[in-house]
């Protein structure tokens, strides 16, 4: 259940097959479900060329960690994992990938989204946007 | 012994460092550290805070050679 970050260009469906090829034995889960959120190319009207994600480092790290943790316990599951890119991203790129093994789809879904939503409201990174009209910060509104 | 300060994002910018520290006192809570590490600048709004990276509010009691971070709100995923 390891939260990973990167600082280059990931393959959301490799990690996912590496990742349970490493580490889930095959016939102990029947429910795989996963998130994988892109760069869009527009934000609020306006064309965005790319944008860097700042974070946290140590605390980032601990936070993603813990909540691998948390959600292992507030869900059936055989597994989790997280990946997270920062520092620059080109429009079309994978921001971030989240995934959770069950046993049935219910609680695969369920962690899955509980995931993405815990990282989203405080995971300590932060977005800056290029757009033809300069850099701005993005705030977390949508 | 001090206290190690973070500062992320656009709070970073608004006082132009990343990093400051500051020597130990009793007593300390987390925004009397802003107000002294921002030199009075005001808190922005919705300002989050940290200590040992664990989200805190800012009356939470700061301790020796902890380290305390401020950032706006997070916009990851």
């Amino acid at each position: 259940m390891p939260a990973i970050l990167l600082d280059k260009k990931f393959n959301p469906w490799d990690e996912i097959q590496r990742y349970q090829d490493e580490h889930l034995q095959s016939g102990h889960f029947g429910a795989t479900a996963s998130f994988v959120g892109t760069m869009r190319d527009f934000n609020i009207n306006e064309s965005v060329s790319h944008m860097t994600l700042e974070h946290y480092p140590a605390m980032t790290q601990h936070f993603l960690d813990n909540l691998c943790d948390r959600c292992s316990e507030k869900f059936e599951l055989n597994d989790t994992l997280i990946v997270h890119r920062f520092g620059e991203i080109m429009p079309g790129e994978p921001i971030v990938l989240t995934v959770a093994w069950s046993a049935h789809r219910a609680q695969a879904f369920d962690a899955c989204r509980y995931l993405m939503e815990e990282l989203k409201a405080r995971a300590p990174f932060w977005k800056k946007e290029v757009t033809d009209e300069g850099e701005r910060w993005v705030h977390n509104d949508q | 012994m001090s206290i190690n300060i973070q500062f992320f994002a656009s709070l970073r910018e608004l006082l132009g460092k990343q990093q400051t520290s500051l020597d130990y006192s009793d007593g300390l809570d987390v925004a009397a550290v802003w107000q002294q590490a921002s030199n009075g600048a005001p808190m922005p709004d919705n300002t989050l805070c940290a200590i040992n990276m664990e989200y805190v509010k800012p009356d939470a009691t700061v301790n020796d050679g902890d380290e305390v971070a401020f950032f706006p709100p997070v916009t990851g995923g």
